[in-house]
């Protein structure tokens, strides 16, 4: 009987301590952002000066924009990173941001087949490309899942005035990385950003060429918001106002700027804060 | 097929190396699931003991009801403690959302149904004399239930590690409500959602067979307690 109970009591105090090892002491800040940023793998350059120089631990949730700042809104992340710009002043007029700050650009593209059925590459705006493609019924993957990169989608579709629907139109409501290689599989057209794409096509993960680039509204800039402590008094509002004065700084710019030049030949964004950071 | 070797090569690489993400994040994975199993044990034992050897109205309908719980979706229970514990929710204040002890809460959710019911059946699978016996012999109701529960050991045996199969291989509840923080709250089958998702097949494939490589040394460890103590 006393064998017994005394395993009874060491399972116990393992089970506790088990749980007190997942307390941990050190300051944290839950940033919600996009998977592109995640997938890029840019952040795990970007917030380790950060983490040592303010002694805090950045939780990273990366999901779509829409849910990205969804979090926010909730008060279940302290600052949000997003690529939305309409959604982005929305959640700041409608009070749940405050301060936001721009952090960088890159572009969005469309890729596609090598043989282009579509004939896009000839077009000469973005929603033009859309149009031909639907036309065809050509295999076109959609994000489907309100992120920045689907919002940009459903608004070039409404300048093409075009409601994408059919079997050739696939809602996938995936992640970016996991959308491009559904296009790769599917031989299918899709919208990406550069970002992403570039870390993809040079590891070989897809071969799809880019086939469409360089219209305006292909634009795409970052930006950096904090949460409204007025609203959501939980937030760590210090906290995450120091990681937006590290990614605006001459030092988090410059990561930026540098980011991918090595690996991939060519940046996989470009710095907003600072135009040209030393 | 080169996947699959790339995915057995490495793997071996990772676990020989002991690469120290991998290590940790089979760590976490293992502490996640194990304290979770614990709990639900904890719990779904006794309460399967009572619910089998208690007669009281509605006992059928109950059985059913922990039976149905067996295919709880994962993605449901997640949604469900999620909207429980995010800020909006009701449990809000404890800022639990994307912490190691919400996955845990998720796992303790899964694994109890499982655990009751296996125990309800292990229970009533049973001889009943033997709750007889030890009634007679003057034993008391704490001692007659440790009788009861010694003799279906094996049963119990199998349940807990039933329990424990579900959790340590679901990714739905640790995915929505841990956040797939890496270094924090990032385990193996969310990690290995991740790699999918980034296109690192043969990284994430290795994963896979780290993931049940450890899940095959835990099955070996509860063997080896139970025919050690039967």
């Amino acid at each position: 009987m006393n064998k017994k109970k005394y395993v009874i009591v060491m399972v116990l105090a393992l089970c506790i301590l088990s749980f007190a090892s997942f307390v941990s002491a050190r300051e944290r800040l839950k940033l919600s952002t996009t998977t592109s940023t995640e997938n890029s793998g840019l952040l795990y350059e970007l917030l380790p000066p950060f983490e040592k120089q303010f002694k805090v631990k950045v939780d990273v949730i990366s999901v779509g924009t829409g849910k990205a700042l969804k979090l926010g809104e909730n008060g279940d992340a302290d600052v949000v990173l997003v690529h939305a710009r309409e959604l982005e002043d929305k959640f700041v007029a409608d009070g749940f941001g405050v301060n936001r700050r721009d952090v960088m650009h890159n572009d969005f593209v469309i890729i596609g087949p090598t043989t282009d059925p579509a004939g896009i590459g000839k077009t000469k705006t973005a929603a033009e490309a859309l149009k031909r493609i639907a036309k065809q019924k050509s295999p076109f993957v959609s994000r489907g899942d309100k992120s920045g990169t689907h919002n940009k989608e459903l608004s070039l579709w409404k300048e093409a005035q075009v409601t994408p629907l059919g079997s050739w139109y696939i809602e996938s409501g995936r992640g970016m990385g996991e959308v491009l290689i559904m296009a790769h599989e599917k031989r299918a057209y899709t919208l990406t950003d550069r970002g992403t794409y570039l870390a993809f096509q040079k590891e070989g993960k897809i071969t799809l060429p880019v086939l469409f680039e360089g219209d305006p509204t292909l634009f795409n800039p970052y930006g950096i918001i904090a949460v409204n402590p007025d609203r959501q008094p939980s937030v760590n509002y210090v906290m995450a106002m120091a990681l937006i004065g590290w990614v605006t700084s001459p030092g988090g710019q410059k990561i930026i700027a540098e980011y991918g030049k090595g690996k991939y030949g060519a940046p996989l964004f470009y710095p907003d804060a600072i135009k040209s950071p030393k | 097929m080169e996947y699959l070797w790339g995915g057995i090569q490495g793997a071996a690489v990772l676990i020989i190396g002991l690469d120290s993400e991998v290590f940790r994040t089979v760590l976490l994975s293992l502490r996640i699931s194990l304290t979770a199993t614990l709990i639900a044990s904890l719990v779904g034992i006794p309460l399967g003991f009572l619910i089998s050897t208690h007669e009281f109205p509605l006992k059928r309908p109950t059985i059913t009801f922990f039976n149905t719980l067996l295919s709880l979706p994962t993605v449901v229970v997640g949604l469900f403690l999620y909207s429980l514990l995010s800020r909006r929710g009701p449990l809000g204040p404890l800022s639990l959302l994307f912490t190691p002890t919400a996955m845990v809460i998720g796992q303790f959710i899964l694994a109890t149904p499982i655990i009751v019911a296996l125990t309800i059946a292990a229970i009533q699978a049973m001889d009943p004399r033997a709750k007889i016996t030890a009634m007679t012999l003057g034993a008391g109701p704490f001692r007659t239930a440790l009788t009861v529960l010694s003799e279906a050991r094996f049963a119990l045996t199998a349940a807990v590690i039933a329990g424990f199969g579900r959790v340590i291989a679901e990714v739905g509840t640790a995915m929505m409500v841990g956040g797939n923080i890496r270094g924090y709250t990032r385990i193996m089958t969310t990690a290995i959602a991740l790699e999918t998702a980034k296109g690192e097949f043969a990284f994430a494939l290795s994963l896979g067979f780290i993931l049940l490589f450890v899940a095959f040394s835990i099955n070996i460890l509860f063997h080896y307690l139970q025919a050690k103590r039967g």
